[in-house]
Order: structure tokens, then C-alpha cells, then sequence
């Protein structure tokens, strides 16, 4: 392995990155990024309306799944434990984390166990959320990655800034690059030479991949969806390396989050038709994978792992679950819509959400599982314009600009939040004491229309001395955009002129 | 019929001209306008903050202004939209949070009552073609209030197709956010630019020669680039196109 | 306390605002419109094509001459024969067949051409077939690392319309594995393209009873 893998910083530890708003404008300068993301999102945008169009009741299956996340949601404690009956009877072993350390230190001994020092990866958001990468390496323990998205951030030593499809920010020349300097490094080199059709590039990842799936003894995977009845993991995927890692090794460890169980396996009637035309606006995706963990044969059968460990993963989302307003983000089952449609993510990139989830779903989850603290996480709530397109799209209903409120009230007021399990009231972040003033200082104005009408009377007078550009905070607005030219007079001073109104 | 007109703090202040041509407009179409002085603004810009505290007091007195009227016309779908689904949203947290049911139904008295514009023309009075003019090329900008929280779907396009001499071209991308977004554009003031350039540079590129929008804030927003780009295009709240007619054009 | 206690006392104290109990709607459709069963089977056909799927129209006599043609224009010289596969489909003479064993390594596996198999059932709607390795399907990893999979389809008795009709027939203690077109990847600018690391050539042979 060479270089080191720059991953994200793990949750839920405090993030030490720049607030949104500075991170964007770097991304918004950078000219090759915003064409690569809009090519990309415009792509996926009209294709995803399609695949949705062509079902008649889209909005009674977006109402169904949002119906089955509430209900799992309501009695999570009582699914999971149906679930790790399940998967205890099908011949699993299950592992409960409460936040990403403890998971890393699961997973790190379970590979240690088998004396492997190497394992292939399914892509899988979880994981990525708590650095397990990382911390295996350090652990001496190498992790490939093998999604072709993944396996182009790991080899770009980069960071993912897109839920499915990480590497959405580089462009096909940029890939190309990537795997001509670094496969070698990591296993089979690029064939030489290499173009940039994704063709190739794609076959470049089975050539570099193949060697490592068939010696693979070990798999780490997420899961899309874990059914409590009966204990089946379920995986969607489009390459066919979701099918190699949880088919092949001889050992599958699967680090799922909490909130990824539903009841019965005819819920997935729902999540099946709407989670790939909401991710990559297909009908049904290449492959989806269920399996019931070891089954009868356990294993003996030659057609799946011999050992399957399944670790729960809270690391915040029992205190998303405590807020009533928030615990609906729970409900997403990542299909990364809300990404693709987002006229901000789209100008500032995944990368500038300081986050594994970027986009509009990131900046109500990353808040809520790692806590407002960071001057990212408190900056998050504030990188949407509330324009509601995230929420549109959404297939689990999710009311993105809802929570996004309802987290800026957490950040400029305070007020109650659960953290680690523990009630505790937040005072208002650093940095809001002059918006608050302003805030406050606008409702009394706002609330006392005789001082509203002196201060329009004011501000029409003095409307000649108006400066081209605002000192201070004002400057926002003034470095990019002309001020309103203020009216001679205000709407009252004309009403009252022109009609004499009796009331 | 009367309707009171809720004409908005932003209106009130910097664009009297568009809550005068509503003012026209109604009278024109038959309708008699009150204008209760109690009114202000309507929150929106403290709640979307995350001051919900400091919305309350104005929730109480949009209320109150408004509790004799049964139709309240406002040419803003960002403030009705504030009206009709966060204060019901504001009246349910305080209860939640032990301070009384009072919020909540003065939200539930108000909110039925409040239309957006576009809405009180086309489903209230049943008009569609209001008698206007106005003989230039302009293409519209759903702001994204009207468009997904109030839905009001094609009525503001109806409401131009309809006026006299006016030649609306299509905008590329319209239903896309502009970039305002209230504090938005100020608290990160790179991505809210860049959004409304590509904004302008779409309306520019229809050809026309006024961007219509149905919220002036938005508008506000997309004025300030145009006339820092010394663009020749130029923004025009709906209302005034509605109310200009060949004897009273738009001055 | 454990951690698993400590994940459910926090579940079970978050939970205490006693949101009201959630019923399912389940009022979506179980099906995207009427169809005689000749239509089903147009509709898988069009889909599995439309996500590059090569699809052929045989009868049971016709068959075994068809997966000879289509695993000789192949250039295949090995083909992997999973347990219960009819014998009369592919007659001797052809490539090698390579039985499914389970002692069979992945390298093994990797070295072998094609694959014939049967499946479970096949979705119209959304253009995919399900194996749960029965009879004539074998294991999960035969039709994965072989470049070439050629699948069966008897029509239109395996032919459902759509996904809420697919799994109840389905039994998920079975490992399932849902094919709809070969591997594909988005992963570059967001533009599909096909074959990674799954058979790169998925041939989809629908078998009528005449």
C-alpha cells in the first residue's frame, strides 16, 4: 500500500474542518468541479424523473416505505431484537456498538481472529462513517475497497463527496490519471495503454479487483436492509463486487446501522421498486443480494461464508431517535436523490459538508449524529436554501427543510438534545450573539409598526446616500449583488395618501 | 367582495409599486381592498433563522391584523407559504412545549384563509385572463415556495399566457432554486451568487427582455446581479404585469 | 452494562414522547397495469434488453440446438453445469461441462467460459430474473465469476409481473440473487455503463411451451 488514505474524520468525534460557507467558495471557484457535478446531477436528474414517472403510484409506495420507517422506528427495540433472533437461528453471530469505536474494535478483532491481514470491502456508508478503514490500518490490517467509485477515492488517496457515487467529483481524465499512477501500488497495474472510456476504465477495475476477490478470505459490507422476521440481509448493488465479497470469503462481516431493519420480508415490495429508481433511476438494479445468514447447511454447502458476524451500529442515531423532529432522517435509506437534485450541493461539492453524507441529507444527519459542536456541524443546518426540491424527491418522504429549521433553532437558541444516550440542554452556538441581537432588534421593530413606518420614512429619505457597497456583515450582499434601489415612499405612505382607509 | 391585502415588510418597504398593482388589480377585477394597518412582517426571515421565539410575537399580530377578513390576498408565496405551514407548525411546538394552545388556533383561524395571489385570481375569483397588457417578451421564475410549498403549479403562467401582447418564453431550468433563500444569501453569499448567475444567465438567454418572478425578495436577489452585470434585462414582480392595461400602462 | 443494553435503554427512552402507533398503507398498486401473459413475457423481454441483456425466443425442442449456437458463437471451450439442470439441454459434443461442486475453488471457477442455468422466476416489470439456487441454478458463485451466463426462462409460466407479485413466491431462507441485465457501473460521471465485475454478457433465453 502506498501513501496514506486521507478518510473521513470518524464519527462522532468533533470534526476539526472549515464551516461550510468556506469550504464551498473554494468549490464554487474551482471551474473543472462545477462542470463534472453538473454534468453529473443534470444526468441522474431526468433520468430519475423517468424511472419514477413510469410508476402510477409513486406517491402511495413513497408513503407506504415513509410508513414502514416510522413503524420500524417506533418499536426499534423490539425489531432488533427479533432480528438478532433471526440471525442467531440462521447461524450468525450478532454484535451490538454503541458508537464507532467500539465497532472498529469488533471488526479489527473478528479479522484478527481469522489471521487474515487483508479484506475486500463492499461499499458501504457505516463503515465509512466510522473510519473503519482507518482503523484497521492501523490495526495492520489493509482494506480494499472494491466499488469502482470507491476503489478510485481510495486510490486517489481522496475523500468521497456523494453517497453513491463517491468519486462524482472527478471527471473520466481524472480517473484515468488515478489509475495509471496508483494501481500499481495497490496490486495489478493499469493495462497500459488506457483511455478514458469508462469502458475501459471499468475493465481496468475487473482486471485490478479479480486477483483480490478470488483470494479474498475475509468481507466487510454494509446492508441496504435487514428483515427482523427472518434475518435476511440485503444488499443492492449494480458491479457485481456486492455479490463477489458476500459470496466468496469465508468470512462476512456485515456493520449495519440501527435504523436499517424493517419488519417483514414483503416490506421490501416497497424499498425495491423505489429505492433504484430514486439512486441510479433504473427499474431494478444489475444485482440485489438477500441472504439468510449460514442456513441449514451452515456453510457446508460450499455457496456463501462459513462465519457471518453482524454488528449493530448506534453511534448517534438512538439520540437522532429522541428528537421527534429529527428522528425522521432515520427514516433514509440512502439513495442519495436528495444529492442529485440539490442546487447547492451541486455548486459547493459533497466535499464541503465535512461529512461521509453530504448533500441535503448530510446536513441534517451529520448535525444530529456527531452533534452541532464543530463550527462544520454548526454551520451544516444553514447549507440550503430551503428550496424544497430535496424533500420532492425524496422516496422515504423525508421533510429535509423541516429538520433543517428545526436544527437552526438548535444552533441560534439551544435548547434540548440527547447526547450519548443523556438529556442535555445546549446553549447557543458561539457566533450567533449579533444575528441574535439583529433578530431580536427586527421583531421589536417588526412588532411595533408606528416605529416600522419612522424607520421606511428614514430609510426613503436617506435612499440618495445609499452606498454601492455595505460595510460588515452587509458586504455578502454587496460584493456580489446591487442593493434594492428604496422607494420614495412606502406602501403605508402610499395607501394612506391615495386611500383613506377607515380602518 | 373584499379581501384584505397582507402586502409583506419587503414589499411595503422597497417594492410599494408591486402592492399598489395589486391594489389595481383587485379594485379592477371588482374586488374591494382593505389594507389593516396592524400588519407586519411575517416572520419568516427570524424562523428560517432558527429564532422561532422571536417569530412568535409576529405570528400573534399577523393574526390578529387579519381576523375580520375572510380572504387575505398576498403577492409574496414565500410569506404565504410561512403563513400557511409554519404557523400551525409554530402553534404546535409552543403547546408542546407548555405554553398554551393560544399560538395554535390563532395559526388554524389564519392559515385557511390566506392565499397566494396567483391562487386568489384563478381559484377564488375564477380568473384566468385579467384584462392586461403589456407588450414585451418576458420570461417567469417559479420561486420555490410558490412551486413546491404552496404548489401553485401553472396558474402564474396561465395568468401571463393570458395577457395581451405578452410573448412568454420558456425559462431552461426554471424550477430550480435561485439562490436567495432569505439569510441564505448572506450567510453563503459564493454558492447563493453562483446560483443566481446561472439563474440570469438562463433569463438572458431566452431572449427576454423581463424576468417575471411572483416573490420580490427572489427577484431582489436576481436584480442586484443583473444591475452589478449591467444586464439590460429586467425584473418585474407579477402583479405588475397584471395590473398594467393599455389605458394605465406600466410607468 | 453491555452495549446491547445500552442501545436498548437509550431506544426505549428516546421512544418515551409515545409517538402514536403507525399503520402501513398499503394501498400502492400490485400491479403497473393489465396483461395477457403474452404481453408479460414482450415486457420482460423489452426490459431485459433495454439494460443490454441479450434475449432469445426458442421452444423446448429448439433449445439444446440454441445454447449450442449461443455458447459456440461464444467461442466457449468450458461451461458450468449446475445440479438438476436438465441433461438434454446441453447434449455432449459441446464445450466441457464443468459440474458445480463445491470443492471447486474460486480460480477454478475463474477459468471456466460460460454457464447455462435455469431460475426461479422472472419480473416483467422491472426486466429481472431470481435464482435461489434450486434446482438447475446451483450455487450463488457460478453465475458470478464466469464471464458469460446464459439464463432460462420458461415462459410464461415463470413470468410475474411485478416485484410485490415476485416475493411471496420467493422463500427467504434461500440465498437470493435478483439479475436484472449484466454488471453494470454509474460510477463514472454518473453515465451507466456495462460489464464490471459480474458475467460482462448476459444472455437471457425464454423457452415457450408449445
Amino acid at each position: 500500500m502506498t501513501g496514506t488514505y486521507l478518510g473521513m474524520p470518524a464519527f462522532p468525534a468533533v470534526p476539526d474542518l472549515p464551516a461550510f460557507p468556506a469550504a464551498a467558495r473554494e468549490a464554487v471557484r474551482d471551474e473543472v468541479l462545477r462542470a463534472n457535478l453538473r454534468h453529473a446531477t443534470h444526468t441522474i436528474r431526468d433520468k430519475r424523473a423517468r424511472a419514477v414517472a413510469e410508476l402510477a403510484d409513486w406517491d402511495r409506495l413513497r408513503a407506504a416505505g415513509k410508513a414502514v420507517k416510522d413503524h420500524t422506528l417506533r418499536h426499534l427495540d423490539r425489531y432488533l431484537l427479533q432480528l438478532e433472533e433471526a440471525v442467531t437461528a440462521a447461524g450468525g453471530t450478532v454484535h451490538w456498538a454503541a458508537d464507532a469505536d467500539e465497532a472498529n474494535r469488533i471488526v479489527t478483532e473478528l479479522v484478527r481472529a481469522t489471521g487474515e491481514r487483508e479484506v475486500v470491502k463492499v461499499k458501504s456508508m457505516a463503515t465509512q462513517e466510522i473510519g473503519l478503514n482507518e482503523a484497521l490500518e492501523a490495526a495492520g490490517i489493509a482494506a480494499y475497497e472494491t466499488d469502482l467509485a470507491e476503489l478510485i477515492v481510495q486510490l486517489g488517496h481522496d475523500r468521497p463527496s456523494h453517497i453513491l457515487v463517491p468519486a462524482i467529483h472527478r471527471n473520466r481524465a481524472e480517473i484515468r490519471d488515478v489509475f495509471r499512477a496508483e494501481m500499481a501500488g495497490w496490486g495489478r497495474p493499469a493495462p497500459e495503454p488506457l483511455g478514458d472510456d469508462p469502458r475501459e476504465l471499468a475493465e481496468a477495475a475487473r482486471l485490478h479487483l479479480r486477483e483480490k476477490f478470488l483470494r479474498a478470505k475475509v468481507a466487510v459490507s454494509g446492508a441496504n436492509f435487514m428483515v427482523a422476521e427472518t434475518g435476511t440481509m440485503v444488499v443492492l448493488e449494480s458491479e457485481g463486487n456486492g455479490r463477489m465479497c458476500l459470496t466468496l470469503p469465508e468470512t462476512l462481516i456485515s456493520v449495519v446501522g440501527i435504523e436499517k431493519v424493517v419488519p417483514t420480508f414483503r416490506d421490501l415490495e416497497i424499498f425495491l421498486q423505489t429505492l433504484p429508481r430514486s439512486s441510479t433511476a433504473e427499474r431494478m438494479n444489475p444485482y440485489t443480494t438477500m441472504w439468510t445468514g449460514l442456513g441449514p447447511s451452515r456453510g457446508a454447502d460450499g455457496d456463501g461464508p462459513t462465519a457471518f458476524h453482524l454488528v449493530l451500529l448506534d453511534n448517534g442515531r438512538t439520540d437522532t431517535l429522541a428528537d421527534e423532529t429529527g428522528r425522521q432522517a432515520l427514516r433514509c435509506i440512502r439513495c442519495s436523490a436528495c444529492l442529485n437534485v440539490c442546487p447547492v450541493y451541486e455548486r459547493a461539492g459533497g466535499h464541503a459538508y465535512g461529512s461521509v453524507y453530504p448533500g441535503p441529507i448530510g446536513a441534517i444527519l451529520s448535525p444530529q449524529l456527531r452533534g452541532t459542536r464543530s463550527a462544520i456541524d454548526a454551520s451544516l443546518p444553514y447549507a440550503s436554501t430551503l428550496c424544497g426540491a430535496c424533500y420532492e424527491v425524496c422516496p422515504v418522504a423525508i421533510d429535509i427543510p423541516e429538520v433543517l429549521v428545526h436544527l437552526r433553532e438548535r444552533v441560534a437558541q439551544g435548547g434540548p438534545v440527547t447526547r450519548a444516550g443523556v438529556r442535555v440542554t445546549l446553549r447557543p452556538a458561539d457566533g450567533h450573539t449579533a444575528e441574535r441581537a439583529a433578530m431580536r432588534a427586527a421583531r421589536l421593530l417588526l412588532d411595533h409598526p408606528g416605529a416600522l413606518r419612522a424607520g421606511e420614512r428614514l430609510l426613503a429619505r436617506a435612499r440618495r446616500l445609499a452606498p454601492r457597497r455595505l460595510p460588515g456583515a452587509g458586504r455578502a450582499w454587496t460584493d456580489s449583488r446591487e442593493l434594492p434601489t428604496v422607494a420614495a415612499q412606502s406602501f403605508r405612505d402610499w395607501w394612506d395618501r391615495e386611500r383613506s382607509n377607515p380602518r | 367582495m373584499r379581501a384584505a391585502l397582507f402586502v409583506t415588510c419587503v414589499n411595503d418597504a422597497l417594492y410599494p409599486g408591486t402592492g399598489i398593482a395589486v391594489v389595481r388589480l383587485l379594485e379592477r377585477l371588482g374586488v374591494g381592498v382593505d389594507f389593516p394597518k396592524a400588519q407586519s412582517c411575517c416572520g419568516q426571515p427570524q424562523y428560517n433563522t432558527g429564532y422561532r421565539h422571536e417569530t412568535e410575537p409576529l405570528v400573534r399580530r399577523t393574526a390578529r391584523a387579519f381576523a375580520e377578513h375572510e380572504y387575505v390576498v398576498t403577492p409574496s408565496g414565500s410569506c404565504a407559504a410561512m403563513i400557511r405551514e409554519h404557523y400551525p407548525r409554530i402553534g404546535r411546538k409552543a403547546a408542546a412545549e407548555g405554553r398554551g394552545n393560544e399560538l395554535a388556533e390563532a395559526a388554524a383561524t389564519l392559515a385557511p384563509r390566506v392565499y397566494e395571489l396567483t391562487e386568489f385570481l384563478v381559484d377564488v375569483l375564477g380568473v384566468t385572463d385579467v384584462g392586461a397588457y403589456f407588450p414585451h417578451t418576458v420570461t417567469y421564475h417559479p420561486s420555490c415556495h410558490g412551486l413546491r410549498g404552496l404548489g401553485l403549479g401553472d396558474r402564474p403562467r396561465r395568468l401571463l399566457a393570458a395577457v395581451k401582447g405578452l410573448d412568454l418564453v420558456e425559462l431552461p431550468g426554471a424550477e430550480e432554486c435561485c439562490g436567495f433563500g432569505g439569510t441564505f444569501a448572506l450567510k453563503n453569499p459564493d454558492v447563493s451568487t453562483a446560483m443566481g448567475t446561472d439563474k440570469i444567465t438562463a433569463a438572458a438567454g431566452t431572449g427576454a427582455q423581463v424576468l417575471c418572478g411572483a416573490d420580490n425578495s427572489c427577484l431582489a436577489h436576481l436584480d442586484g446581479l443583473l444591475r452589478r452585470a449591467d444586464s439590460p434585462l429586467r425584473t418585474l414582480h407579477l402583479a405588475e404585469i397584471l395590473a398594467a392595461t393599455e389605458e394605465e400602462p406600466l410607468s | 452494562m453491555s452495549s446491547k443494553d445500552r442501545i436498548l435503554g437509550r431506544i426505549r427512552r428516546a421512544l418515551r414522547d409515545d409517538a402514536p402507533a403507525v399503520a402501513i398503507p398499503r394501498d400502492y398498486l400490485p400491479v403497473h397495469g393489465a396483461r395477457t401473459p403474452a404481453e408479460r413475457v414482450d415486457l420482460l423481454a423489452a426490459h431485459l434488453a433495454e439494460y443490454r441483456a441479450l434475449v432469445h425466443r426458442t421452444d423446448e425442442e429448439a433449445l439444446p440446438a440454441l445454447l449450442a449456437r449461443l455458447l459456440g458463437a461464444r467461442g466457449a471451450r468450458s461451461v458450468l453445469v449446475p445440479t438438476g439442470l436438465p441433461p438434454h439441454w446441453l447434449p455432449a459434443g459441446g464445450p466441457t461441462r464443468v459440474p458445480d461442486r463445491a470443492a471447486s475453488t474460486p480460480y477454478e471457477l475463474d477459468r471456466v467460459d460460460s454457464v447455462v442455468t435455469g431460475c426461479a422466476l422472472a419480473i416483467a416489470e422491472t426486466g429481472t430474473i431470481v435464482l435461489d439456487a434450486g434446482p438447475g441454478q446451483g450455487r450463488r458463485r457460478i453465475t458470478l465469476i464466469p464471464d458469460h451466463h446464459i439464463c432460462v426462462v420458461r415462459v410464461p409460466d415463470q413470468v410475474v409481473d411485478s416485484v410485490p407479485q415476485a416475493l411471496p413466491l420467493l422463500d427467504p431462507a434461500r440465498p437470493l440473487t435478483w439479475i436484472s441485465g449484466p454488471s453494470a457501473t454509474s460510477d463514472i460521471e454518473l453515465d451507466r455503463v456495462e460489464g464490471v465485475h459480474g458475467p460482462r454478457t448476459l444472455e437471457v433465453v425464454l423457452v415457450g411451451t408449445q
